[in-house]
């Protein structure tokens, strides 16, 4: 039945278990990939993809089971021994060194022996070959995701490897900058190299991948061929169940809520985004996307929304008819503003805290949780309960520590504290990002409801996707400047996606002046 | 100032500035593997303790010398052992260091106090070192002044133009990246522990063998913290560091003059003004660089693989 059958796989797994305490990463995972073989690993976020991919590229070694290269059973003590059998690998979360030129990211994964003086030749024919430009000079601070991701691919594909590992190479990329991508995969292709892509976006798999193997919670689920299958069947296979569909709610636009007139911030961090002339309203019961590459602003404009950061002019930012550009986060929440920050851990809730504990946190101005100086700890864990039982927070035990929720039971918890508040400004920063297909839905479909509800709704996302579905209207942000919002129903992804890369959106105008 | 005058001040201050070149540049390495050792102080006053005595006792500077780089190694490993393969916090564990260095020293050292013996040997080269002006500034000074530099120029080359040296600042910068492209973490950075207390105990041993050839309990006076703050308004750049040395090293020749040219400021204030000088300059200097750009990223955070 495979013509490749009398060859053994390139790559086999068998029995591949990781533990890590108590917890099962990997349960018993059988994989092969055979020569020239594009190969797909699909499931959701914490299906044990990342685990499994770092055992085969030696950084984690496995509890059980063995590692078979070309039929011989190997050991992978390293990256280096991994290196040395032919296996690359582009990480998810790059692993750049943000101070070094990339020059120097390159040479650091070169065999010992390599000269550095020969390596700028070699970069310049790599970045010829796979059409993939690259500066060695620059320091990598200073580049886009885009370029980063360049360099890894780079760096992987210097020591010539027969196996390339992808983690979800298009998750911090432009579509442009993934249209880009997949040319390079393709020449990779055609030289007959074997490629292992990860990745939870279906169409990417079907355009690249002959088989995929897909996982759930640890277990391999499936092995099937991608393109004899619809989206929406593969997507059943790896959450288990079908998804419900966003309703989207037609509803009618009130006043301007929110405000944000000329906000120009110097930033405050390190490799951080200045933002200059930001400009935008939202109306009660509409929903605006704002859309970029991670790292272009997003963060510094959800601070000094937020009232983390405040502003010199109290007029730059308005909420509810209220100049509050020189309030804090409560002066704010107590004008109906709520916030979800995009780090669940350590922002919108203390992990260590109880929910209850995380519902005074948040609320404490506003929820009825505070009298005279006083915690009302009855009446946080009813709002806790209330939260918990509206968006289907899963928890172990009454009131538990919020760091033993999943990622999306925490997520919808942070979400839901908020919604439930009825607020009639929400701002989000990425509500969904590693969160599940249906822990994403319920949240995507919760803030839906609240605009239609009246309440005016800022979604900053990275997810094109999310944006397209929910929201009425998108504005791009770029080097720490915002375009003017275009119509969600009308805009394509192409015209967002060169927002994205910096392309210049004409004027910024007010769209709600016609 | 006379010509003659001016050549032996400046002479007095390369030597001033000589330990802070050595100690500055062992924490500089240290630092940009990742590791934040605050035991600078402890390490170089052991140096100074263990090179007099064992100067002392053998007669020879040499041994000295290895005495003190022996004793500041030591001092390390402690502090690489409780830091980098326990992963305890580096600030608590370097505190202690200091602490117990200075504790140590003082025990270690008691029989010889008031003890004294010539310093070591200065460079003579009939001829060049009687050339006039430069003739001592470049040719007459001690050993070890000839060594600092020399460590300098081999480190600053080192860190950017080795394959090792590279390795170690990706280390520093991003200790999970480094791992999962397979580099020794924390091997390396034990190693730069060690680097960093050899150099510490040197500039101990130079302070009690050449600059002031006698041992006393506490002489480094604070020598190891402002080594500590040369490395970061040095932005962790080697021949800064010497930049900043010179600089706190002419601060104190300076004040010592004034002290004694008595111009009615008080004694305390001009004895802090070479550390003030020295802070000021190089804040002013590294205000250059945008937001502490030259950081290792890693500074101070522990490293625990994650197999």
């Amino acid at each position: 039945m495979n013509p490749d059958q009398a060859l053994p796989p390139l790559l086999s797994l068998r029995g591949i278990v990781k533990r890590f305490g108590g917890f099962v990463a990997n349960d018993h995972i059988d994989l092969d990939i055979a020569q020239g073989e594009a190969h797909a690993l699909v499931g959701e976020n914490g299906a044990g993809k990342s685990t499994l991919v770092k055992i085969i590229y030696g950084v984690l070694a496995p509890t059980e089971g063995t590692i078979a290269i070309d039929g011989e059973q190997v050991r992978l003590n390293s990256p280096e021994a991994a290196r040395a059998r032919g296996i690359g690998m582009v990480f998810q979360h790059f692993s750049l060194f943000d101070n070094l030129t990339v020059a120097e990211n390159v040479a650091l994964v070169l065999p010992r022996r390599e000269s550095l003086a020969g390596l700028r030749a070699r970069i310049a024919e790599v970045s010829r070959r796979y059409r993939m430009p690259l500066e060695p000079d620059r320091d990598v601070w200073s580049l886009s995701a885009g370029e980063r991701q360049r360099i890894e691919i780079a760096r992987c594909l210097l020591q010539d490897p027969r196996l390339v590992i992808l983690d979800e190479p298009t998750s911090v990329l432009t579509p442009q900058e993934a249209y880009g991508l997949f040319e390079t995969l393709d020449a990779l292709k055609a030289e007959g190299r074997s490629l292992l892509y990860i990745s939870h976006k279906l169409e990417e798999v079907q355009r690249l991948c002959e088989r995929a193997t897909i996982l759930r919670l640890g277990r391999k689920v499936a092995s099937c061929d991608p393109r004899q299958e619809s989206p929406r069947s593969l997507a059943a296979l790896m959450v288990g169940a079908q998804i419900a569909e966003i309703r989207p709610a037609a509803h009618a636009k009130g006043e301007v809520r929110l405000r944000v007139d000329a906000l120009s911030a110097e930033a405050e961090t390190l490799h951080g985004v200045d933002l200059a002339h930001v400009s935008l309203s939202v109306r009660g019961g509409e929903i605006l996307g704002v859309a970029g590459v991670a790292g272009n602003g997003q963060a510094e404009l959800f601070e000094l929304l937020s009232g983390e950061r405040t502003v010199e002019r109290a007029e730059t930012i308005i909420i509810g008819g209220a100049a509050l550009g020189r309030g804090g986060v409560t002066a704010r929440r107590l004008h109906g503003a709520a916030f979800v920050p995009e780090e669940r851990n350590g922002h919108a809730a203390a992990p260590d805290f109880s929910l209850a504990q995380n519902v005074v946190l948040s609320r404490h101005a506003t929820g009825g949780v505070v009298r005279r100086g006083l915690v009302r700890y009855e009446r946080a864990r009813e709002l806790a309960q209330e939260i918990a039982s509206a968006f289907d927070v899963r928890k172990t035990g009454p009131d538990p520590a919020a760091r033993t929720l999943s990622g999306g039971n925490l997520q919808k918890f942070v979400v839901g504290r908020e919604i439930l508040g009825e607020p009639k400004v929400l701002i989000v920063n990425q509500p969904t990002w590693g969160v599940d297909a249906a822990a994403s839905a319920a949240i995507r479909q919760a803030l839906v409801d609240l605009a239609a509800r009246g309440a005016a709704v800022l979604l900053i996302s990275q997810d094109l996707d999310e944006l397209f579905e929910i929201c009425d209207s998108i504005a791009v942000i770029h080097d720490g400047r915002l375009s003017a919002p275009l119509d969600a129903h009308a805009a394509t992804r192409e015209e967002i996606g060169l927002l994205m890369t910096g392309a210049t959106g004409g004027q910024q105008e007010d769209l709600h002046a016609h | 100032m006379s010509p003659a005058i001016l050549e032996l001040v400046l002479v007095t201050v390369v030597a001033s500035s000589i330990p802070l070149v050595i100690a500055a540049l062992g924490e500089l390495v240290t630092e940009r593997a990742g590791v934040l050792n605050l035991g600078v102080e402890g390490m170089m006053i052991m140096g100074a303790a263990l090179g007099f005595a064992a100067a002392y006792t053998t007669g020879s500077t040499i041994v000295g010398a290895l005495a003190g780089v022996a004793a500041g190694i030591a001092m390390a490993a402690l502090f690489g052992l409780l830091t980098v393969a326990l992963a305890i916090n580096q600030v608590a564990a370097g505190l202690a260091l200091t602490i117990f260095g200075v504790g140590l020293s003082g025990l270690l050292g008691a029989g010889f106090v008031g003890l004294k013996r010539d310093g070591a040997p200065q460079l003579n080269i009939p001829g060049l070192s009687d050339l006039p002006f430069a003739g001592k500034l470049i040719f007459g000074h001690d050993a070890f002044v000839y060594l600092a530099f020399a460590l300098v120029a081999s480190v600053a080359y080192w860190l950017t133009r080795t394959r090792s040296g590279l390795a170690m600042r990706a280390i520093g910068d991003n200790h999970e990246s480094a791992h999962a492209l397979g580099l020794p973490v924390r091997r390396t950075r034990f190693l730069a522990v060690l680097f960093g207390g050899a150099c510490a105990g040197l500039a101990g041993a130079y302070l009690s063998l050449a600059y002031t050839p006698f041992w006393a309990p506490g002489m480094t006076a604070g020598r190891g913290w402002i080594a500590l703050a040369l490395v970061v308004f040095a932005s962790w750049r080697p021949w800064r560091v010497v930049l900043g040395a010179l600089l706190f090293g002419g601060a104190t020749v300076l004040q010592l003059h004034a002290q004694a040219a008595s111009l009615g400021l008080p004694g305390q204030l001009l004895s802090a003004a070479p550390y003030l000088a020295t802070i000021v300059s190089l804040m002013a200097l590294s205000i250059g660089v945008r937001r502490n750009g030259a950081a290792p990223a890693a500074l101070g955070q522990a490293f625990i693989p994650p197999r």
